[in-house]
């Protein structure tokens, strides 16, 4: 059949001070007429240059392509000028970028930029090219079309812009739509709307898709052919259901294990890539992947495996059989042997995830036995920010409340999650229980203290007991320190240590996440993302606190990274009797890890369940969708539920009654008037809501 | 015709791709060279300031009676004044005046507009709107008036110049540092020092101002240059300091007169001046570009 797009050898380098810097390397793929292709991998892969190639926008970029063709419909892409491509760009191939807030100009309006690609590249009227604009924008579900046109930018919410993104993208009609992480900026709930609008739209316009992702659960459903990319070069290409099914290289085997799926247990170590993604500057001999491969031997280390067709998939790895055969003996036996078996691969690290899971049990066994004290008591806790605009003096000013009444407990020694949406007030509730903002009104009890109460010196004690993790690995440490200063700050503040003890304390709790004590002298920016969370971690533990609050701690890390976060974080519980709370929009880690999860909607708790029975048995519709919206890592398996509809309104105006009522398929009058309270419905299991499943 | 496509872009390729990897070269080398060149500059003329009697020949007071307003020649390199004084000899007594002004003017403005920057920026609220206006006050006076202003009411001297420049640069540091300071405020690393328990002053002194300085260092060193302007400036004007040792400023006014007869009085105090502004701003340039860790590889 005739192919759409095709990649053949395509070679991309960058210049730099030090010279060419070799991007991409041999990179073949084709996508067909109508197909949906994935480009997956970790972050620095390579994903997004291979894109970028394509569109040719590398030029700007100080990128060049040293080598390959790139075919788009016959046309050879990489022998035209920048002329002729600007009038493929848009008509024939468009493309979607991950930040939709930073890829509109925010100084025109939404609908003269899309008039704007309208009118160059067909030969419309004004009026014409303003009615298409405003069917797009109807079809890709913006309700109000022609209110939309004139606004700018700013005035549209993430989900909002990214749909009105697309419809520029769709404004020619190309045949190939490149998305670049077009979700990953916005909520699980708003990326399964998204997701399901782009499959609807490549039916309807018949085009294909080629969408860069580096979450597998949204390859896994939607893509009809999935490329892994490793440090530049394509390692392995499969059908979706296929790769799943059976990963032909190493790499991808790690990449889906590193998901938390929805069905690993608490306390189990999450399987891990080790290491780290090489730098372009310091690519190793052989297959790049050899360092942080489980099956590398020397002939790895030595030549690169050439990328071998075979039953239509490709696969560049020397082990393939092997990898065949190990995980064929695996899928005999059960499942917790199975994470045992590849655990042992490492063989060091075997004897050291067996204590972990033993203490943690241990642990488990002691929670259900004594009647855990609470570390946290919250009750009726409200934070309101005022509204400074258009306050007329004499009217009540006007609030955002975003935590409004929420009570409820964290036990010692628990993993308490906390979801919702962005805008739900979770990182708002974070805050306020560390006293980093002080609460509007309500009580936080802290062991037995009431620390709202608390003076500045008492606070600042209180402190030592109650650490913080961060969402940004790269903000959250101080560029001008040495992450021996990072990591001892917390004891020149609170203990008076000498330097030689300081020194050997930063040591211990260098090791302790697993970093070496020789960083000391270095600098934050010469670390990896993963690498400055284990920092952050370090000096986060280095006062033995009781409580860390771990804000989307592992968002912003790549899965196999991820991964490692997570393991050192339940280690560390094990080890020294943490309770977290831990925050975050990734549904699937947060069942991993938590004990208890409470879900967030508008400033108001609406359920509190243990994880598993929150899981299984969501009791609230708001909690049904989102768990709903979790991209399934089964492909095929189509969901046939609707997803959420709509977007979460503003905290300042919210509905009255139950506040998710305007987005709730069961709502009813009385949940329009009435507000639910937190009602218990079983044992360790409350929920708000008037009609709970 | 796809051939002829493919050959077009080839040449096309070929043109763009070789001046670019050599004009970047280029660029990069020139830069080194001219950084090398300021910087003698700036060192030579610190060196005249601080030893005058190794580098000028003749005492800067001495007059050569028989040799009134001769030309350049190789006894007197830059000529001779309506006194007999050696002008080369002159101009090197004359930069420890005008580099101090400028160093001070600068050093005072900086610490005062800095303060008042990082005050205002860091307690914020009510202390911020005064402060704010107060600068906002001082910035609708064009800078030269004000200097102008405090020096004649003052009197001249060397103190009340250095006040009379730095006072016209406190604004523009302030608000550098006010935004720095907010900015720098925000970030997360920040709340994780206040998470530990630092105290707000220790958060300050630690971790805001270290991190909020280098764009007012930079600032700092590019204003070196105006200010030295400046200083000249009030000196031509007759504000400056009056010694038997003129600086570069008052040497221009003073030669101003016999411009048309003898040009090297007025031409070389001048040129020193244009070449220690240049040198100063070449090495701010490049210190802005070397303080931005974007430009430090990893």
């Amino acid at each position: 059949m005739e192919q759409l797009l095709e990649i053949q050898h395509l070679s991309v380098g960058f210049h730099t001070r030090r010279g060419l810097l070799q991007a991409l390397n041999d990179v073949s793929l084709t996508i067909r007429p109508g197909e949906t292709v994935c480009l997956v991998g970790e972050s620095g892969s390579g994903k997004t240059i291979t894109s970028k190639a394509v569109m040719r926008l590398l030029d700007y970029e100080n990128g060049r392509i040293t080598n390959g063709q790139i075919r788009l419909g016959g046309i050879d892409l990489t022998a035209l000028s920048q002329n002729e491509l600007r009038s493929l760009r848009g008509k024939k191939m468009a493309m979607v970028f991950q930040e939709p807030m930073s890829a509109f100009d925010p100084v025109y309006t939404i609908g003269y930029q899309i008039v704007e690609t309208i009118r160059t590249h067909d030969s419309k009227s004004k009026e014409e090219a303003w009615e298409h604009a405003v069917s797009l924008l109807e079809r890709v579900g913006i309700p109000e079309p022609r209110i939309r046109m004139k606004q700018y930018p700013g005035e549209l919410s993430g989900g909002m812009l990214q749909r009105a993104m697309i419809a520029l993208a769709l404004s020619c009609g190309p045949e190939l739509l490149i998305a670049d992480e077009p979700t990953t900026a916005l909520d699980v709930t708003i990326q399964a709307q998204i997701l399901q609008l782009l499959q609807e739209l490549k039916e309807e316009f018949r085009m294909s898709i080629l969408l860069i992702t580096h979450d597998l659960g949204i390859a896994a459903e939607v893509a009809d052919r999935v490329v892994v990319m490793y440090a530049g070069r394509v390692v392995e290409q499969a059908p979706t259901a296929e790769l799943f099914k059976q990963p032909h290289h190493p790499y991808s085997q790690g990449l889906l294990q590193s998901v938390a799926s929805l069905d690993t247990e608490k306390g189990e170590r999450l399987h891990s890539i080790e290491g780290a993604i090489p730098s372009l500057s310091a690519l190793p001999d052989g297959c790049l992947f050899h360092p942080r491969c489980p099956y590398a031997t020397e002939k790895c280390r030595a030549e690169v495996p050439p990328l071998v067709f075979e039953n239509g998939r490709e696969s560049a790895c020397w082990h393939t059989q092997e990898l065949l055969r190990s995980s064929a003996a695996n899928d005999d036996r059960p499942k917790s042997a199975k994470s045992e078996a590849f655990t042992a691969q490492s063989g060091l690290r075997t004897a050291e995830s067996n204590m972990v899971l033993e203490t943690v049990e241990l642990q488990l066994i002691e929670a259900a036995a004594v009647d855990v004290p609470d570390l946290f008591q919250i009750s009726g806790l409200r934070k309101y920010y005022p509204v400074k605009r258009r306050g007329f003096p004499g009217r009540a000013r006007p609030y955002i409340r975003a935590v409004d009444d929420v009570s409820f407990t964290i036990r010692r020694g628990e993993t308490f999650g906390l979801v919702g949406e962005s805008g739900s007030g979770k990182s708002t509730l974070g805050r306020v229980l560390l006293q980093l903002e002080a609460a509007t009104s309500g009580q936080i009890r802290f062991g037995d203290q009431e620390i709202t109460k608390l003076g500045s010196s008492a606070l600042r004690r209180a402190r030592k007991d109650m650490q913080m993790i961060f969402q940004d690995p790269y903000g959250a440490l101080d560029p001008r320190w040495t992450v021996g200063d990072i990591i001892g700050e917390p004891l020149g503040v609170h203990e008076r240590l000498s330097t030689m003890e300081k020194r050997n304390r930063v040591a211990e709790l260098l090791a302790s996440v697993g970093l070496d004590a020789s960083y000391a002298t270095r600098y934050p920016h010469e670390f990896s993302g993963g690498q400055r969370q284990r920092i952050g971690i370090a000096r986060a533990i280095a006062l033995k606190p009781k409580f860390i609050l771990a804000d989307e701690a592992v968002s912003a890390l790549d899965v196999s990274v991820q991964a490692q976060v997570v393991n050192l974080l339940q280690d560390l519980q094990a080890k020294m009797g943490l309770t977290y709370l831990f925050i975050a929009h990734g549904l699937q880690v947060v069942r991993h890890i938590s004990d208890r999860i409470g879900v967030m909607y508008l400033g108001k708790l609406v359920e509190i369940a243990p994880s598993h029975e929150l899981f299984l048995h969501p009791a609230h519709p708001y909690t049904k969708a989102l768990i709903a919206s979790i991209p399934d890592m089964s492909p095929g398996a189509k969901k046939a539920h609707t997803v959420l509809q709509g977007e979460i309104p503003s905290p300042a105006r919210p509905p009255s009654g139950c506040r998710f009522h305007t987005r709730c398929p069961l709502a009813t009058a009385k949940c329009r008037e009435e507000e639910p309270d937190l009602n218990a419905i079983a044992a360790e299991h409350s929920v708000a809501c008037h009609f709970p499943f | 015709m796809r051939e002829t496509v493919a050959a077009r872009s080839a040449l096309r390729k070929r043109k763009w791709e070789l001046p670019a990897l050599r004009s970047s070269e280029k660029r990069f080398l020139f830069s080194k060279a001219w950084i090398v060149i300021a910087i003698a500059i700036i060192a030579f003329m610190a060196l005249c300031a601080i030893a005058p009697q190794w580098i000028a020949p003749y005492s800067p007071v001495e007059m050569f009676t028989d040799s009134i307003m001769q030309p350049p020649s190789v006894v007197h390199p830059f000529g001779t004044d309506y006194f007999g004084r050696d002008v080369f000899s002159v101009v090197v007594y004359g930069s420890r005046e005008s580099l101090l002004i400028g160093l001070m003017s600068v050093v005072a403005g900086g610490i005062v507009g800095g303060t008042i920057g990082a005050l205002s920026g860091y307690v914020g609220g009510l202390l911020d709107m005064v402060l704010m206006r107060a600068i906002e006050i001082l910035m609708t006076i064009p800078g030269i008036l004000l200097a102008l202003t405090i020096a004649a009411a003052m009197g001249p001297s060397m103190t009340n110049i250095v006040i009379a420049v730095a006072a016209a640069t406190i604004p523009g540091y302030a608000r550098v540092m006010r935004g720095q300071t907010m900015s720098i405020n925000g970030r997360s690393y920040i709340t994780a020092a206040r998470s530990i328990g630092v105290s707000r002053w220790g958060i300050f002194w630690r971790h805001v101002l270290p991190n909020s300085l280098s764009p007012l260092l930079v600032m700092a060193t590019l204003g070196i240059g105006s200010s030295i302007l400046a200083g000249s400036s009030l000196s031509f004007l007759g504000l400056g300091v009056l010694k038997e040792i003129p600086d570069w400023g008052a040497l221009l006014s003073q030669g101003r007169g016999y411009l048309t007869v003898a040009w090297w009085i007025c031409t070389f105090p001048g040129l020193a001046i244009t070449l220690l502004v240049l040198a100063v701003n070449i090495t701010g340039d490049w210190l802005r570009d070397y303080l931005d860790p974007k430009q430090k590889e990893g």
